[in-house]
């Protein structure tokens, strides 16, 4: 058989060609990390029949089921889709989705950051670009997803207002704050916004909810955590709905489309153009 | 601190997260519900977190008092569980 691999298609259905010849690491399509039993049963099975009995877990929340061989691709994809189970993408276009539990299962979590990473993955996975593009979602500044190492990172946060007529004046929140933003003055709160970061410890510790801290988004851009290293930048105040945030995700998506050259990063296409010009698109998005 | 009967005292200043939690509630457990715990921590991160972690258990909190020593005493109510 001496037919020609297209390494460029494999690619792009996520088999990774592995050093020993012929063998593929087969990526999963894994949404924040997101796996049900059905689905782990049948990757189970796939990598004992096809694989060498081992999965790697990857550093963006997937599954890779090494030594798939390339006459078998075909069965495997065909296999594993009767477990709920897709292949992954690599190269140039929008990766994984990377989320933290959030706020339904985690008592930290500002945000349902799994509901967000679905909501980005149906809007953006897979799109064409000039290189890679991901998005992290973590739910609160505890940052376990750690958002800043993303293209686009989108961090939970409470938008915090405290409510006098419930409040006993205890003073846990004013202990609570890591910022130093809350004073009790007389037995009233005080919030200094600017140094505020919107991490709602003070609205989760109050032991009589004596602050309205709906779910809002802090987002960065630009990120690189690879061969070189560049933390996302927030040039954004907070955003304070999903609709408003998915404006500014599609803006950010669009200026990477229009201005990178192919093969160049985010962070480098911004470096170049300029941040000027990629700040007042965001804040036109911003601002609908 | 006067305005509470304090049924049990616990100090939790002598041990660190997670201990400071455990400790906390390991105290808690053994009132009935209703009676009040008064909880003397330490500057920092027990007072950072120790409180809010009570409140989620399900405990009504009804005052934080700063000592002297510079620790604080966290006064809880004993709520127990409805199952």
């Amino acid at each position: 058989m001496a037919e020609k691999v297209d390494y460029g298609t494999l690619k792009k259905g996520g088999f990774m060609r592995q050093k020993q010849k012929n063998n593929f690491s087969l990526r999963l399509a894994v949404v924040g990390g997101y796996l049900t039993a059905e689905n782990l049963t049948k990757i189970a099975e796939v990598a004992e029949k096809y694989g060498d009995g081992h999965v790697h877990l990857t550093s963006r929340q997937g599954v890779e089921i090494p030594f798939i061989k390339l006459k078998d691709i075909d069965a495997v994809k065909a296999e594993l889709a009767e477990g709920g189970c897709r292949p992954g993408v690599c190269g140039p276009r929008v990766r994984t989705v990377t989320a933290c539990q959030g706020n339904t299962i985690c008592p930290s979590g500002n945000i349902d950051s799994y509901d967000i990473a679905v909501k980005l993955d149906e809007r953006y996975f897979g799109r064409e670009l000039p290189h890679k593009f991901k998005f992290g979602v973590t739910g609160c500044q505890n940052n376990c997803l750690k958002a800043e190492e993303n293209d686009v990172g989108i961090k939970g946060a409470a938008d915090v207002k405290w409510i006098e007529d419930k409040c006993i004046g205890c003073g846990v929140c004013e202990k609570a704050c890591r910022t130093g933003a809350i004073t009790m003055q007389d037995g009233k709160v005080a919030v200094n916004y600017d140094k505020c970061n919107y991490c709602g410890r003070c609205a989760k510790s109050c032991p009589t909810d004596a602050w309205d801290a709906p779910s809002a988004y802090i987002i960065s851009f630009a990120g690189t955590f690879g061969n070189s290293i560049s933390k996302g930048e927030s040039p954004l105040p907070l955003i304070r709905s999903e609709e408003q945030l998915f404006r500014v995700c599609d803006a950010a998506i669009q200026f990477f489309a229009d201005n990178a050259k192919p093969s160049e990063r985010f962070k480098f296409t911004l470096d170049r153009v300029g941040r000027e010009e990629f700040y007042k698109k965001i804040k036109e998005a911003y601002n609908g | 601190m006067a305005d509470f009967e304090i049924d049990d005292t616990v100090d939790i200043t002598d041990v660190v997260c997670p201990t400071t939690f455990v400790k906390a509630k390991v105290a808690l457990e053994e009132l009935d519900d209703g009676q009040i715990l008064a909880v003397r921590m330490n500057d920092g991160e027990p007072v950072q977190n120790v409180p809010r972690s009570i409140k989620e258990e399900g405990h009504q909190i009804l005052k934080l008092t700063a000592n002297e020593d510079g620790t604080y005493t966290l006064i809880v109510r004993k709520v127990e569980d409805e199952e």
